[in-house]
């Protein structure tokens, strides 16, 4: 019998190693969020308690969110991308530049915004896949590719005005039973944005792929050990590809909801979301070596990631700087953590 | 990767290989070919491009100026970082992307060391060499911060520097307060502009003299044999006896002191410091550099003058694009897609596949007659 594959009584296959990695290092995540979260409503109190910041945290990050899970697929896989930040921002100026100069409607923008993560995700789904470019280089390209006709398309940031959209940006869905009483005692129910929705939405729907689905299961043996997944039968150039199509499909997705939720095109939009990002997928413990992660790991990644620079702020430390330099701190805390993980296990066998 | 097998039929043919199929093969072909390309395309476009005059700076002494001079002197600093990234690259297989933002720091403890934390200073608190070897010594520890993540707990590389890529610019503007501290002396400016009664700029000293220095250093040292033998084979280079961890750690400090300097180059060029702006998108021209040169971007076999000459090609690219009035936020754009040619060009698959489009068509053409 294998070395970490277990069977039940009745002898079917029970788990494998690959999964208690996720779920050990998923458990950690949730753990580390809630322990976060109610230590920051214990000793900072006031603002923590009150269930509309938890949502803001929502409100302010679905698109983080969607770009989260589209690099957790990549990171699965093996690979990466750090074009999805410079995607995001041609998204939000392509998309505003439309509805405002050139008279574009919600659907146009919608298609802009799945049009050009299309466009990016098979030309680097492409050169990743086919040609072995390492997916780094292919990506730093797209990012400062995206970065660059951001500019060209538009230096000055544009706001946009058309009625449609903003009937559609500041559409609010009310959670029942999670409202607070101000101090006149009136009732002030929740809320969250649209963008929100489409974020969980997409969370649950990856999480059912890469859960039930063959494509799901592809990329998880395709990131574990690349020869063996090929010796299965395993098609991995076109599952690599797959990851990157759709994690630049998510990018867009993402791009759109940044703009739903700023409602401006600008050079300055989502300047280290790449970073971030990476970061919430890798505190949400997808492994950078591929083979380990889950999507709902990575949602609790952009929670803890985003509570710590609330509480970091709430601190005192509220000057510009301290957000990256927390963002890099978790970041290297998290990595240390799972390269000992690692080299453990790699001791042990 | 895979692993290219000559035939060893090949190997025997080589000798009676044309002089036009030996020079295409070699490894400084690619960067000489593109520099030629550049030239060619000025010379045709617009042959001013090459004056050269000699002007009267603010300072009175009478200086060269022209767009050679530009190239040259600009190249600098993307000169000193490609040197350390090629080292880098070798020995762990990827590229450190936080050299623009350590460049940052570097720049910001030097101004910091020079202005003794004063916002205007209009002499140096202490003399400038000894505040550079700070700044050298400090950029060399976060290099070894990335050193020790790549090495020790074996992260990738670009990933471990992705932490200082977040976070160095935000410790540059802490270290100095968020100010902006400005150096008022003129001395300060020698090394970023001219030396009084010299003509030529500074950095380009500099920059030859720390060329020297690498040469003595993989000429005279095993530094380059090392590197080589850990980016090729970690594993068997620690059985041979060597220390892949330490060499490892070793470039990385290598690439944090090219760094410190490159960083002092360019706040001397102006005696101030914009954190946010400040060798924005470098990594992404020391990274061009050193594929340009035909260096393997996935470790091994190296030679730092084609980076050298890469580096050289790429600021000629940015000075003609700036030429045509290509504005600078678009550059990114431009240059991004040299990138993918390049390394499309240079893929091991494409590489086959055209090898063996070549041999099957010439064949059939033997087939033919």
């Amino acid at each position: 019998m294998p070395n970490g594959i277990t069977l039940d009584k009745k002898g079917h296959l029970k788990s494998r190693t690959a999964m208690s990695d996720t779920m050990l290092l998923l458990t950690i995540t949730v753990v580390v969020f809630f322990v976060m979260y109610f230590s920051a409503v214990l000793f900072l109190g006031g603002g923590f308690a009150k269930t509309q910041n938890f949502l803001n945290i929502l409100n302010n990050n679905a698109s983080l969110i969607v770009l989260s899970v589209g690099m957790s697929i990549v990171m699965i896989t093996g690979g990466i991308d750090i074009s999805v930040g410079g995607v995001t921002c041609l998204v939000c100026m392509v998309s505003a530049v439309n509805l405002e100069q050139h008279g574009g409607n919600l659907l146009t923008v919608v298609l802009i915004s799945l049009g050009i993560g299309l466009a990016f995700g098979v030309v680097q789904g492409f050169l990743v896949a086919y040609l072995e470019i390492q997916p780094f280089i292919v990506s730093l390209a797209g990012m400062f590719f995206a970065k660059g006709m951001t500019t060209i398309v538009s230096k000055e940031p544009v706001r946009v005005t058309n009625e449609a959209f903003l009937a559609v940006k500041d559409t609010r869905i009310y959670v029942p039973g999670l409202g607070s009483y101000n101090k006149l005692g009136e009732y002030i129910p929740a809320y969250v944005e649209v963008g929100v929705v489409v974020a969980l939405l997409v969370v649950v729907v990856l999480f059912c792929v890469l859960r039930w689905t063959k494509l799901g299961r592809n990329f998880y043996a395709v990131g574990g050990n690349n020869q063996s997944a090929n010796m299965l039968g395993i098609n991995v150039k076109r599952t690599k590809f797959m990851a990157h199509l759709l994690c630049s499909m998510l990018a867009g997705l993402g791009g759109l909801l940044y703009f739903l939720h700023v409602g401006s095109g600008d050079v300055a939009n989502a300047a280290g979301d790449e970073m971030n990002a990476i970061a919430s997928s890798i505190i949400g413990g997808t492994l950078l070596t591929g083979g380990v992660g889950n999507v709902v790991g990575t949602l609790f990644g952009v929670l803890s990631l985003n509570t710590i620079k609330r509480i970091v702020s709430s601190l005192g430390f509220d000057e510009a700087w301290w957000s990256n330099i927390t963002v890099a701190a978790m970041l290297c805390l998290f990595l240390v953590v799972q390269s000992i993980v690692l080299l453990r296990k790699n001791k042990k066998k | 990767m895979p692993v290219i097998v000559k035939e060893p039929k090949e190997q025997v043919k080589k000798p009676q290989e044309s002089f036009w199929k030996r020079m295409t093969r070699h490894q400084l072909f690619i960067p000489l070919a593109a520099l030629a390309l550049l030239v060619l395309f000025n010379l045709i476009a617009d042959p001013s491009f090459f004056a050269v005059s000699i002007k009267q700076n603010s300072l009175g002494n009478p200086v060269l100026s022209g767009n050679i001079i530009s190239v040259l002197d600009n190249a600098s600093e993307l000169v000193l970082l490609a040197i350390g990234m090629t080292l880098v690259t070798a020995s762990s297989g990827g590229q450190d992307i936080s050299v623009g933002a350590t460049m940052a720091i570097a720049g910001s403890v030097i101004l910091r060391m020079v202005c003794g934390g004063q916002v205007s200073a209009d002499s140096p608190c202490m003399p400038i060499l000894l505040a550079v070897l700070i700044g050298i010594f400090v950029s060399m520890a976060f290099g070894a911060f990335n050193g020790a993540l790549v090495a020790y707990f074996k992260i990738q590389p670009m990933v471990a520097t992705l932490i200082m890529f977040t976070a160095g610019r935000s410790i540059a503007a802490w270290i100095n307060n968020n100010e902006l501290p400005i150096m008022n002396d003129v001395s300060f400016k020698y090394a970023g502009t001219f030396l009084p009664g010299i003509p030529v700029p500074t950095p380009i000293f500099i920059t030859i003299f720390m060329v020297i220095v690498f040469w003595a250093l993989l000429k005279f040292t095993n530094l380059g044999l090392y590197t080589q033998a850990v980016g090729i084979n970690a594993n068997s280079s620690h059985l041979n006896g060597l220390n892949p961890q330490m060499i490892k750690l070793l470039t990385y400090m290598i690439l944090g002191a090219c760094v410190a300097v490159a960083g002092f180059i360019r706040v001397s060029r102006s005696g101030s410091i914009n954190y946010s702006r400040i060798a924005e998108n470098i990594e992404m021209d020391a990274i061009l550099a050193v594929a340009l040169g035909g260096n393997s971007l996935s470790g091994g076999k190296f030679n730092i003058y084609g980076s050298i000459i890469g580096a050289y090609v790429i600021q000629f690219l940015t000075t003609t694009l700036y030429k045509y009035e290509v504005p600078s936020t678009a550059l990114p754009a431009y240059k991004a897609v040299v990138v993918i040619i390049l390394v499309v060009l240079s893929a091991p698959v494409v590489r086959e596949k055209l090898s063996h489009m070549k041999r099957t068509a010439g064949k059939t053409v033997k087939e033919a007659t």
